[in-house]
């Protein structure tokens, strides 16, 4: 490719971070670093059952005889999990039961972001749990969807109102021994999102939770369950945005699914967390455990993920295939450009007699980026008949940049068939030059063949997801492509 | 009565294809299948031939008064049932050659005859190769691996010759043929007619029926046969499509 | 006689054995040599054995074998029987045979053959005093920065093997046949050490082989390291087919300067447990390597291919391709790692792996890996694994061909994707007689090696006749 282009290539991936401003709010901080104190300062200030605690306690504890995991390919700098404060919130008065009483700076900030937690101003038809820092500060819509009896408010809402289901289901597809960043998560998460779907309810809209860093040296731990009964349905979206800040942030969250019989869960993410500078100063560390259970039969588990943000990506999006005849799916679209590095993927364990699995990822690197494709297909003895087919792409845009594809495959049976495929390419320039010859310029043209190489996964999306995603696409590339 | 089928039903993964077929083939008959796409046409050639991923929930097969339903594929082979697909499949390193020398002596080991030799099978090969004009060399060539279209579908008819059946299935041969290929394909199913065998071939298009004159025409629509006819039928759908008989079926 | 009886391998009785023998290992080395040999047992102590919780060992568990009590000796053993052992070779191919008993060059009057055309072949030993500085100039330059116990623990203790020469230009004119036989009448473990050179614009045919003359147990630690000049030309089989009771650790070591070619040819047909580690690094531009597997596994046999290719250079092109049967409790594993690094520009690399299992309790784990670092490069890799294609399977049987008859011509046909590949036509001929043979079940620790037709008058008997016409 001539000089022109790469430099059209650097400009179009240095693209400007939108989501980097501050809001001055008065935050209430648990005091730096981490002991058993801290984790008992949580779930004092959250006012916990003991059960809750002991949970904490035990996380803590296990966390402390394990190593952070070296496997991935990243290079990180070491943290230092002692100069971390673990809780911040939004001090927030007494009651918090009208939007008018809502900071008018949360909801500025929220605004800001393009997301209105204003009920009235429901066009968008999607009810929203919006989490600043480490606490849920406003769930929108939660009484319309009590009438379907579905359940859908802050973690901390659900532990004081709902204390059986979450004792029953939390730690139980992503148990605190899991890894290392799922233990720490469980010891000092604050809050995050419950959703339960009672049996034969389709959720009538699309559920979403919000989260946003503001606090400075803080780290976010967030917390979601999911909870879909027999015959239920529900698509939920998560996103997220950082202020623009100069040291790194931790940010170690999971997301635990669970779908019984029949039951339906979309999760769909668009993860836009800082990003760090164009010299890889700053930006948020994202190490998350995402996994789902579909644990009746005809169950279905679909995950998409569109990855533009933080300075690492380390998550593995995964379903559990336990019920016969269930379905896990991963779609992912994850861009690293300037030094961004991403390792990421999906995990399908199939369990149940003929489950099926997809898994379609689509790597885009540019300036120095590092992106990674890490999965693992299982399929074990029992799984008799089972299909898993995998396509991870990598388009390469420059010269300074990396695609790496690490596929686990192990199959046990002999009436399974697992495929998987991969290519690794470039722009091409018969594409380039195509869409030049018709008067497109080279900018637009790598936003559009960038895009169409990720259709696959962004029409999975839903309506309101796919628009800001495709956007983001081109966004994170500007001044990168190549 | 060479064929006989009663009632037949069948489904894959639960979803009946075939609603109640009743159809019946003597030796010596050539019986044409059309109708539209979807009705279950070559579900029905699968099912004659035994394939497994379908499903007979009701009704019989009977061939030459045997009840079908227990044989296994090549049983029914053997007893000289002979599908051409619509889409032969590739199978890469196995070689024309060895594939076909091994369903001859399989299926002459089934009949009670001595397997070819080597010499006997060449010339067998050769023989045939000229009755269907195949100019192409096999030898060398795995099966269908790189054929194109049309020679995938001489293909088949060359394999009809080799085998020589009692009931050849033709599903939709005439597809993607050029006029010259249909003609050789034609002319291939005329040459090995003979009074104690029968072709059921499946088509959408009249043009193949030019060729290869019917006894019968049957049109399958829904998994049934709703209308029975002889060659003119096919020429009146071919001039009127498929609508008078779905308004004739009340719809 | 120096030897250890019937002990198992452990790190301390590997020190044990260095520190009271490091005199007679290093009976032939150079000084150069003898410093190689010392460092590699400090990285071989340092090391240690591996254990399944290290990546690299997490699909093959080696306790088993290395628990296993084993004889291990400083010197061969008698020649006794070897004239037996050696007496035939693949039916019509002239080919120049060197033999090895337990790894060591089975020398009978000639350790060290130097022919008319210039080629040198025969016991690496003999050739360390022999042609110090072209030992020198080669031994160790591809494995001295390799962390790996095994090949640390070869050189640390290799005593011999077989070193081949083919000079600048020199075409090999036949093909050269190797081959290990284990043969000893108590468990033995054994450590050999092979070093290839293949000279600027050389060529060489070589066919490797490894093969157990019993049923005892055995432990084989086998290294080679191969160089190929400028534009040089390889055609490389490695045939291994040993007894159910043997463990293989074998690594190569390919070095390809600029244009250099490689074909390989990974045959397993029978072994207990059988570790490949296949290097391949491009140490020039437009080099090409094939490096081709087919493993045939059953009962509880363990086969597990670890392939790294090194694109360190700009036009190189490389392809993969490894496939496999397995049968009843087999294991399979296949590792691939291709690396482009930074500034290989134009390289084209493949890595495809396919498996076939034929029971439920028959395993396979695949991981094609892929690491890039630059955008204008072709790559693509592939890994399936299933049953015989239900379609072709219908298809045959529709001709009315049995489903047995049908399931054999298919298994032999997805291993001819690998066999059809092998360009000696004997070879090839007698390795398809192996597959057909081994595919049936019929082929189980042959009475002696692939290419000794101990029993030329037994023909195969196929039900299905896949012979050409």
């Amino acid at each position: 490719m001539d000089t022109d282009s790469n430099k059209i290539i650097d400009e179009v991936t240095q693209g400007d971070y939108k989501y980097g401003f501050v809001t001055d709010i008065e935050t209430e901080f648990a005091p730096r670093g981490i002991t058993e104190e801290t984790v008992r300062y949580i779930s004092t200030k959250k006012n916990e059952p003991g059960f809750m605690l002991e949970f904490r306690l035990k996380a803590f504890r296990h966390w402390l005889t394990m190593t952070q995991p070296k496997w991935a390919h990243l290079t990180i700098d070491p943290i230092n999990f002692q100069d971390i404060i673990y809780f911040a919130a939004p001090k927030k008065k007494e009651n918090l039961e009208k939007l008018d009483q809502v900071d008018p700076e949360l909801l500025a900030t929220f605004n800001k972001l393009g997301i209105s937690l204003e009920e009235q101003k429901k066009m968008t038809g999607v009810a929203v749990d919006a989490v600043m820092d480490s606490v849920s500060v406003k769930t929108t819509f939660s009484e319309t969807l009590s009438k379907y009896g579905i359940i859908f408010c802050s973690f901390s809402e659900a532990v004081q109102k709902h204390p059986d289901l979450i004792k029953q289901y939390m730690g139980s597809v992503v148990p605190y021994t899991d890894n290392y960043f799922a233990a720490l998560n469980s010891a000092v998460f604050s809050d995050g999102s419950f959703c339960y779907i009672p049996k034969g309810v389709r959720c009538p809209i699309e559920l979403s939770t919000y989260f946003r860093i503001n606090a400075a040296n803080t780290g976010q731990f967030e917390r979601t369950l999911i909870v879909a009964e027999e015959g239920a349905y529900v698509s939920y979206m998560e996103g997220c945005t950082a202020p623009q800040r100069d040291e790194n942030q931790l940010h170690a969250a999971i997301v635990e699914i669970v779908a019984m019989k029949d039951a339906e869960v979309k999760y769909s993410t668009v993860q836009n967390w800082y990003p760090g500078d164009k010299n890889g100063k700053g930006g948020i560390y994202n190490f998350v455990t995402k996994r789902g259970i579909c644990k009746g039969n005809n169950a279905k588990i679909s995950w998409t993920q569109v990855e533009t943000g933080s300075s690492i990506t380390w998550k593995y999006p995964g379903c559990i295939l336990l019920g016969d005849n269930s379905v896990g799916e991963f779609y992912s679209v994850a861009v690293t450009n300037n030094h961004q590095q991403a390792d990421t993927g999906s995990k399908m364990i199939h369990l149940g007699k003929n489950t099926r699995s997809i898994i379609i990822s689509k790597g885009i690197s540019a300036g120095k980026g590092q992106n990674s494709y890490r999965g693992l297909v299982k399929v074990t003895k029992n799984a008799i008949n089972s299909r898993n087919y995998s396509q991870c792409d990598s388009l390469l845009l420059g010269s300074q940049c990396g695609a790496h594809t690490f596929p686990y495959i192990q199959v046990g049976n002999k009436s399974s068939v697992v495929e998987h495929e991969a290519t690794t390419s470039k722009i091409s320039e018969d594409q380039l030059f195509y869409c030049q010859q018709r008067g497109i310029d080279t900018e637009s043209a790598i936003g559009l063949i960038v895009n169409g190489y990720a259709k696959e996964v962004l029409k999975q999306l839903p309506m309101e997801f796919a628009v800001e995603a495709q956007k983001l696409l081109s966004i994170s590339l500007e001044g990168s492509v190549g | 009565m060479l064929l006989s089928i009663k009632n037949l039903h069948a489904s894959i993964n639960g979803k009946e294809i075939l609603k109640g077929v009743n159809l019946e083939v003597n030796n010596g008959e050539i019986h044409a299948i059309m109708g539209p796409n979807g009705t279950g046409k070559s579900t029905l050639a699968s099912v004659i031939a035994g394939r497994d991923v379908f499903e007979t929930t009701s009704g019989e097969i009977l061939y030459k008064g045997k009840n079908l339903q227990k044989l296994s594929i090549e049983e029914r082979a053997c007893e000289g049932i002979f599908l051409g697909f619509q889409y032969p499949v590739e199978i890469p390193g196995v070689s024309m050659t060895n594939f076909m020398r091994t369903a001859v002596n399989e299926i002459r080991k089934y009949k009670g005859l001595d397997a070819l030799s080597g010499s006997e099978f060449i010339k067998l090969m050769e023989e045939k190769k000229k009755l269907v004009e195949i100019t192409s060399n096999l030898t060398n060539r795995s099966v269908n691996e790189g054929f194109s279209g049309g020679e995938k579908k001489k293909n088949e008819i060359f394999q009809m010759a080799m085998l020589e059946p009692m009931l050849a299935i033709l599903d939709e041969t005439d597809s993607g043929l050029d006029i010259d290929a249909l003609r050789i394909v034609a002319n291939g199913v005329n040459k090995l007619r003979r009074p104690d065998n029968a072709f059921v071939v499946i088509t959408h298009y009249q043009r193949l029926l030019d060729y290869i004159v019917p006894d019968f025409v049957h049109v399958l629509y829904e998994g049934k046969i709703v209308k029975s006819g002889g060659k003119e039928l096919a020429l009146e759908l071919e001039d009127r499509g498929y609508d008078w008989i779905k308004k004739e079926l009340g719809e | 006689m120096e030897s250890t009886q019937q002990h198992s391998i452990t790190l301390e009785r590997m020190v044990d054995l260095f520190e009271t023998n490091r005199k007679v290992l290093s009976s032939n080395d150079t000084a150069l040599l003898a410093g190689i040999r010392d460092k590699a047992f400090t990285l071989f102590g340092s090391l240690g054995f591996p254990h399944t919780r290290m990546e690299a060992w997490r699909n093959t568990d080696l306790k088993e074998s290395l628990g296993l009590g084993y004889d291990y000796y400083f010197h061969p053993l008698p020649e006794a029987d070897i004239q037996k052992v050696f007496r035939c070779n693949i039916p019509n191919l002239d080919t120049a045979i060197i033999g090895q008993l337990n790894g060591w060059y089975v020398s009978k009057d000639v350790p060290l053959m130097e022919l008319g055309n210039g080629i040198i072949m025969g016991s690496l030993a003999e050739a360390k005093k022999k042609y110090p500085t072209l030992v020198e100039k080669y031994y160790n330059l591809s494995t001295n920065d390799v962390s790996d116990v095994f090949t640390a623990m070869n050189t640390a203790f290799e005593q011999d093997g077989v070193f081949i020469f083919v000079p600048q230009g020199v075409k090999s004119p036949k093909p050269v046949q190797l081959i290990n036989v284990i043969h000893h009448q108590d468990n033995i473990f054994m450590q050999s050490r092979n070093l290839i050179v293949i000279g600027d614009n050389a060529s060489l045919s070589l066919v490797h082989c490894d093969d157990s003359y019993n049923q005892q147990a055995s432990f084989s630690n086998l290294v080679s390291e191969v160089f190929l000049g400028e534009n040089a030309f390889l055609d490389h089989y490695k045939l291994q087919n040993l007894n159910n009771n043997s463990t293989l650790i074998s690594a190569s070591y390919f070095k390809l300067e600029a244009g250099a070619n490689l074909e390989s040819h990974y045959l397993s047909l029978n072994g207990g447990l059988i570790r490949n580690n296949i290097q391949v690094l491009f140490n020039g531009v437009h080099g090409n390597a094939n490096i081709f597997g087919l493993y045939l596994m059953d009962r509880k046999q363990h086969i597990d291919n670890q392939v790294f290719v090194d694109h360190a250079f700009s036009d190189c092109t490389s392809n993969e391709i490894f496939k496999g049967v397995l049968d009843e409790n087999a294991r399979g594993v296949f590792n691939g790692h291709v690396l482009v690094r930074r500034n290989s520009t134009k390289t084209d690399a493949r890595q495809t792996n396919k498996n076939i299992l034929l029971t439920d309790t028959a395993r396979i784990n695949s991981q094609p890996f892929l690491e890039i670092y630059n955008d204008d490069v072709k790559c693509a890799h592939g890994s399936s694994t299933g049953q015989l294609d239900p379609e072709a399977m219908f298809y045959l049987r529709q001709r009315g061909i049995s489903e047995e008859s049908a399931r054999m011509l298919l298994m032999f046909a997805f291993a001819e994707e690998i066999v059809g590949k092998i360009a000696i036509p004997q070879l090839r001929q007698r390795i398809e007689d192996m597959v057909k043979k081994r595919l049936q079940g019929e082929l189980r620790i042959c009475e002696q090696c692939v290419l000794h037709c101990s029993t030329p008058n037994h023909p195969l008997d196929f039900k299905i006749d896949l012979s050409k016409i």
